[in-house]
């Protein structure tokens, strides 16, 4: 038995990243800027607003979330809605009581389905970043570069003319890219990426179309990682947020705590309270504030 | 090994009781050694057919993201802490490191830590490598680690735990002295091997930060606890044990598990009852004080020999 001798070969065995899309760099060596407050932790919120269609497609792979039996799928089609029109709403009265403006992350189709939801979020101060269409446009290698531009400018078509305002921010479904998403994204504006999950602070991603701003949003403090993949309480989940909100704030200096929640994981009756009283936890505590992506990304993009 | 059969043959038998007692320096009863894997994996490696290196198609941005944290955050977060109570790294080494990220290892070096070879990358395999092949990977890692660290290399965790038949002889031979890869005891054993001199270092996938978290599926308080746990045991029981606690920079160095962490360090340094050391220390040792007592005791339990009958 002898391996393929490319599997001995390391072309990229140099100093630095073995890929050029970003320089490698210790967090502890940077010149870093202030949040807008001054204060070290960014509680940074991040709500996935997703449209699940009863047919799932899996090409390349089927979203996180996404439909699990034979069709008809009522099971989870209607408890991802119940996200939308109930936990959702859990959210913002949530985001209003304790002062948190949230960056939600929105496929275009509950903007055209929902639209009332689009002014609610508008409203009430929040900021919406591009998701994607609905929970099948999942991006990867693999997919003709056309339909991931399609799949990009539409969404944030659909966005730009239902909330009036174009997003500045994308993430990607599972947060999966192919190689030529950040050159796509930035080709369409976009000036920030929030799939990425290598670091505290944001920092310059290069693309095909020059430089995009990489919005790091920890995918293992996300609800989906703790409550429904690790399958930890609620009550687990805050108090492993306010574990490490006390850490990041012990480093004295600026750091994003990253809170992405699911409307259809924490905003469920006997999870809310708890997540509430991190809200609340979150916004007496004097080295914190709430940022969203925008605010996360000013210091870096001015 | 022996291939083919169903018995590798790795070690022999031997019961925890009535074993000649091990005696770390300072008469400790445990010794306890902290082994941080260092490792590079790459975003779009050349395919292995015998496992794949990311579940998704390449760039896997959440696989490789998470690990990178590794390397831009959270190794800093984790040795510091380490160094805090005490412990020094047995740092299982992706060698390429040495390439990439010189500055990680002026680090581990300048805290005194040791290293070892846990392959050129993560994301290449042993499966499958024929004798030259596997061959190139142990050279290359004795040289890339003395170049970087002057180190000699003593030990071994194949990459990504992937090995061949031959790989614990070829090892030996080229005078490495002790594998992680073997999970059959609490105490150092000697390993069958064709030349030279070979030990199994117990290391462990039980309480490894990625069993911890991802196979258990434990909150961050609840692994320290487990860690507390193995150490009041393995110390309560004594008379030469080994503890070791792997770790993943991208996992334990954590914001939201690193606090937690850091009490297991501060309850086996206010124990006093460990030896805290390296592997290639607790290697030697072994080596020097308790390898031929251990080769002369397994006689005891050999099935062909009738019990006492060569003593």
């Amino acid at each position: 038995m002898t391996l393929d001798p490319s599997c001995l070969e390391y072309p990229n065995r140099r100093r630095g990243m073995d890929h050029d899309l970003y320089d490698w760099s210790c967090i502890l060596d940077r010149n870093v800027p202030a949040w807008p407050s001054g204060k070290p932790v960014a509680a940074a919120v991040l709500v996935s607003l997703e449209w699940f269609p009863i047919l799932p497609e899996d090409n390349p792979f089927r979203a996180p979330g996404h439909m699990q039996t034979a069709y008809p799928d009522y099971r989870h089609y209607t408890s991802r809605e119940y996200g939308t029109r109930v936990g959702f709403y859990r959210f913002l009265d949530a985001f209003n009581s304790h002062g948190v403006k949230a960056s939600i992350a929105v496929n275009s189709a509950i903007a055209e389905r929902y639209p009332s939801i689009i002014s609610d979020i508008v409203s009430e101060g929040h900021e919406i970043i591009a998701h994607g269409r609905d929970m099948n446009d999942v991006i990867a290698t693999g997919i003709a570069e056309d339909e991931e531009r399609r799949i990009i400018d539409e969404s944030l078509e659909t966005l730009e003319r239902i909330s009036g305002t174009r997003p500045r921010g994308w993430m990607s479904i599972a947060r999966s890219q192919s190689f030529n998403t950040p050159g796509l994204l930035k080709a369409a504006g976009i000036e920030y990426m929030c799939d990425w999950v290598n670091d505290d602070l944001p920092y310059a991603f290069r693309s095909g179309f020059g430089e995009i701003l990489s919005i790091p949003y920890n995918h293992e403090l996300s609800d989906r990682q703790i409550i429904t993949v690790q399958q930890h309480s609620a009550e687990s989940y805050v108090e492993q947020m306010k574990d490490a909100c006390d850490w990041l704030a012990s480093e004295k200096v600026p750091r994003i705590l990253p809170l992405h929640v699911t409307p259809y994981i924490l905003g469920l009756p006997y999870r809310m309270a708890a997540f509430e009283e991190l809200l609340g936890w979150l916004s007496k505590r004097e080295d914190t504030e709430f940022l969203t992506a925008s605010g996360l990304a000013m210091p870096y993009l001015s | 090994m022996r291939e083919g059969e169903k018995d590798p043959g790795l070690y022999d038998f031997r019961p925890y009781r009535d074993r000649p007692e091990i005696k770390w320096p300072g008469d400790m009863g445990v010794a306890v050694w902290v082994s941080p894997n260092l490792e590079v994996y790459e975003l779009d490696p050349p395919v292995n057919p015998h496992r794949k290196s990311w579940p998704r198609p390449h760039p896997d941005v959440v696989g490789y993201g998470h690990r990178d944290y590794g390397n831009r955050v959270a190794h800093w977060r984790m040795a510091e802490t380490m160094a805090k109570y005490g412990f020094p790294g047995s740092v299982s080494l992706s060698v390429a490191m040495c390439q990439h990220i010189p500055e990680i290892i002026e680090h581990a070096s300048g805290l005194g830590w040791e290293f070892f070879s846990h392959g050129i990358y993560n994301t290449r395999y042993s499966y499958g490598m024929d004798e030259a092949q596997e061959r190139a990977i142990i050279e290359d890692s004795i040289k890339t680690v003395r170049d970087a660290t002057g180190q000699t290399i003593k030990g071994w965790l194949a990459p990504a735990l992937t090995h061949t038949p031959r790989t614990m002889d070829l090892i030996a031979e080229y005078g490495l002295t002790y594998t992680c890869d073997l999970y059959h005891d609490d105490q150092p054993a000697p390993v069958h091997v064709k030349s030279g001199k070979l030990i199994s270092m117990p290391y462990s996938l039980e309480v490894n930060d990625h069993y911890g978290f991802f196979v258990y599926n434990m909150s961050p308080r609840e692994y320290a606890d487990t860690l507390i746990r193995q150490y009041d045991r393995l110390a309560d029981e004594g008379g030469g044990t080994v503890m070791c606690i792997p770790l993943h920079a991208y996992l334990i160095g954590q914001p939201h598990r690193i606090g937690p962490f850091a009490d297991v360090l501060k309850h086996i340094n206010a124990d006093g009852r460990a030896w805290v050391t390296t592997s290639g220390a607790i290697a030697d040792h072994y080596i020097k004080t308790a390898y031929d007592a251990t080769i002369a005791d397994t006689r005891r339990y050999a099935p062909d020999t009738a019990k006492g009958k060569d003593r």
